[in-house]
């Protein structure tokens, strides 16, 4: 199943490269308005991040930045697909063409932003490493992991932080890999694994859908760095700008305090950062090839970054993450958006 | 041919017809544009994608697989570790698809075998079990069937710590089957050399004993001597080298045990569930065959004294045979392809590691594809290979 996804994927890679050739390229911001909606790559189902209910209503960080794409060239939220994929697949289905933007928890490396043919628009959250273990093994730190069995999923940057990480410390491990993140779960709840590891953001999530949670414990390290962020195809600068300059739009509407509530108000603020970020004055959106309130549709649909955050993986939602390090540079955290000028 | 005789028949050209006339120069013609035609195509679309996606920034060739993997895999049965090569794990997931794809065909023959011929057994209950096993496995998703196999094993097995031990020195738990590792010793080369020599006795004894039957008509119990020798050769040998092997005992070490070879979970669960699959389908080729052997056979070979054991051996399977195979072949295909479901429970198997993590980790989705598909066209191409010569070997000989 697997299997025949990846050579379709990769058949469409070898075709879509070939038919490229012949034909004059459309910009992928003329072929998403052709289309009506912006295609966006997510997982299957991560909560926080990407997540469909029960009727295929997508939440999470990582959807809200697709929906603030959307709102900037559509004037509303609603114009976005989303495309579920594993993490073997993400790169592949970008590359393709199958998607127009990759909003799925995807960390930022240098290979895979100068090898893939891909570029990284920013970065909507920091994430890093962590672990889980099974209360039973009686370990509280990481470096007390020698001789685990761990559960982890394929083709993420997790798999070689691990690798690394035990082989620094001299420690041994075997990795279980599987496809997804519910079979790693699973493969964690069956007992297959002493340690599951991934990206610090979802072990409480992911512990919380255990059976019974209290029997796992997070440890406190963390060992890696992973910048998230979407990701564009490389050679089109005038999409990787759009995308890049909507992130950077919510980051700095929460700086200047602009939010959804507000929104309508702040069209009439003299700031002229504000008049310059909603558009009421400027056009500043034409350079980007597109309507000049581009920055008051974000924000009027989908709201500035700290509302993203608080809807989606703030202490108020069942993820419970408080904003550390992805707080304003101005109010302890590393977020410092360019300005929008 | 033809044309020459026609030709000549005719006669009105002695000189013979000008080349562009002459149809067979005309076919190879086409036929050599045609050839050039499909190259062309193929050279186009190979040199196309590679420039295509130069200019897209797509990393391309074949020196990723020189660079070092820096993931851990956790079955292998060559040496790995996280610093060899993605060259090197290639070849992790090829050995572990050819182990599982193995042990599945020979399980999965074997159990095909004995429940084909259930089904065909006079006994009302046999051939009923056999019919109802055939029935649901073969009508359930194999996927489903892995995940039910895996799952349900794990569940079963206990955690390190309560280990069930087996005679000893093997454990059993959710993390695997833990058996002592022999590890041979100075002056094993003895060993290998008596099994090396009770083979070619064996095969000696066998075209001896054929000889004499066919000469004087007596039978010798080429079975039972072939086996005799084929164990106490190396036994023998084995003491008399002074028992030139160690044994690594799995031990539990903090909250694992370490040391021995580990059969693991995903290979137990994946290899049972491909048996078991393919082995429903192997029955219903193995029944057909035999129903195909016309009752006669059986009736002349039983007015000949042969006993039931030995019509079955002598006359019916070998005729069955020859219907069995083909079909049979496609079988071991499927079995061999089915194996990639692997991934599905983490078995580390050429598509998991090497069209999953490699592919992954280097970004080189045409070439990792490319060369997945490569190995398995090739392995089915053997695979074939093999079965036609020996379906050569079983089928009728015309004289
Ligand atoms: N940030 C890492 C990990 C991304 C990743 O795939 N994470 C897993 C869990 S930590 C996931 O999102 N799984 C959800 C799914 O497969 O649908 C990367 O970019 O490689």
């Amino acid at each position: 199943m697997m299997k025949t996804k990846s050579i379709a994927l990769g058949m469409a890679l070898a075709a879509g490269t070939f038919a490229a050739s012949n034909v004059m390229a459309a910009t992928t911001l003329e072929n998403v308005k052709e289309k009506g909606h912006v295609q966006c790559g997510v997982t299957n189902g991560l909560p926080g991040f990407s997540q469909p209910d029960s009727e295929g209503n997508w939440t999470g960080i990582d959807v809200d930045t697709c929906r603030a794409i959307g709102a900037a060239i559509f004037g509303d939220a609603k114009h976005v697909e989303f495309t579920p994929l594993t993490a073997k697949e993400r790169f592949t289905a970008l590359q393709s063409g199958e998607i127009d933007v990759l909003s799925r928890n995807t960390t930022w490396t240098l290979t895979r932003d100068a090898s893939l043919g891909l570029n990284f628009a920013g970065v909507n959250y920091y994430d890093g490493q962590g672990f889980m273990v099974n209360k039973d093994i009686g370990v509280s730190d990481a470096t007390e992991l020698d001789g685990a069995t761990v559960c982890i999923q394929s083709g993420t940057t997790t798999e070689l932080n691990l690798s690394d990480y035990f082989r620094a410390k001299g420690m041994e491990f075997k990795p279980i890999v599987f496809d997804t993140s519910e079979q790693t779960v699973q493969g964690f709840s069956a007992g297959r694994c002493d340690v599951l590891t991934s990206d610090r953001s979802q072990l409480a999530a992911l512990r919380s859908k255990l059976a019974d949670p209290s029997s796992a414990i997070i440890l406190p390290n963390t060992i890696s760095k992973e910048p998230l962020g979407p990701v564009v195809r490389q050679g089109d600068d005038q999409w990787f700008n759009l995308v890049k300059w909507v992130l950077n739009v919510q980051i700095n509407a929460e700086e200047l305090g602009v939010s959804s509530e507000n929104v309508d108000d702040m069209l009439k603020s003299d700031n002229p950062n504000i008049q310059r970020l909603l558009g009421s004055d400027g056009n500043l959106g034409e350079m980007l090839g597109l309507q000049h309130d581009f920055g008051y549709q974000v924000i009027k649909h989908v709201g500035n970054y700290g509302e993203m955050y608080e809807r989606n993986v703030g202490p108020n939602t069942p993820l419970g993450l408080d904003r550390g390090v992805n707080n304003l540079w101005n109010n302890g955290g590393v977020l410092y958006a360019p300005p929008v000028r | 041919m033809k044309t020459e005789t026609i030709t000549q028949a005719n006669g009105s050209k002695p000189a013979g017809p000008k080349p562009w006339y002459d149809p067979r120069v005309r076919s190879i013609f086409f036929q050599i544009v045609a050839i050039a035609l499909v190259f062309w195509g193929g050279w186009t679309l190979v040199d196309n994608t590679l420039s295509n996606m130069e200019s897209r920034g797509i990393s391309t060739g074949f020196g990723f697989l020189e660079e070092s993997a820096g993931f851990g895999i956790i079955m292998s049965l060559v040496p790995y570790d996280a610093t060899m090569s993605y060259g090197r794990t290639f070849l992790v997931g090829l050995t572990n698809t050819l182990l599982v794809s193995a042990m599945g065909v020979v399980a999965a023959t074997i159990l095909g075998f004995i429940i084909g011929v259930a089904r065909l057994s006079s006994n009302w209950l046999v051939a009923k079990l056999a019919l109802v096993y055939v029935e649901v496995i073969r009508n359930i998703p194999l996927l489903l069937q892995i995940f039910f196999w895996y799952f349900a094993v794990l569940a079963a097995l206990p955690s390190p710590r309560q280990s069930v031990e087996v005679g000893g020195s093997a454990f059993l738990n959710n993390r695997g089957l833990y058996v002592p590792d022999p590890v041979t010793q100075d002056g094993f080369g003895l060993v290998w050399g008596a099994i090396a020599v009770a083979i070619a006795a064996v095969i000696g004894l066998r075209i001896w004993a054929k000889k004499r039957q066919l000469a004087t008509g007596k039978i010798f119990p080429t079975f039972k001597v072939g086996v005799s020798i084929l164990v106490l050769l190396p036994v023998l040998a084995y003491f008399v080298a002074g028992s030139p092997l160690e044994w690594d005992v799995p031990a539990l070490k903090g909250f694992n045990f370490r040391g021995g070879i580990t059969i693991i979970p995903e290979l137990a669960a994946l290899w049972l569930a491909l048996s078991l699959y393919t082995a429903s389908f192997i029955a219903e080729i193995v029944r057909s065959g035999i129903l195909s052997v016309s009752k006669g056979q059986t009736e002349a070979s039983k007015a000949l004294g042969l006993p039931n054991s030995l019509t079955l051996r002598l006359v019916v399977i070998p005729q069955a045979m020859r219907v069995i195979i083909p079909p049979l072949t496609s079988q071991y295909l499927n079995l061999v392809k089915n194996s990639s479901l692997a991934t599905a429970i983490g078995y580390p198997d050429l598509v998991a590691v090497f069209m999953g993590t490699t592919l992954n980790q280097t970004g080189q989705a045409v070439e990792v594809v490319a060369i997945t598909m490569a190995v398995y066209l090739t392995i089915s191409l053997l695979i074939s290979l093999f079965m036609n010569i020996y379906n050569r070997a079983v089928a009728i000989k015309e004289r």
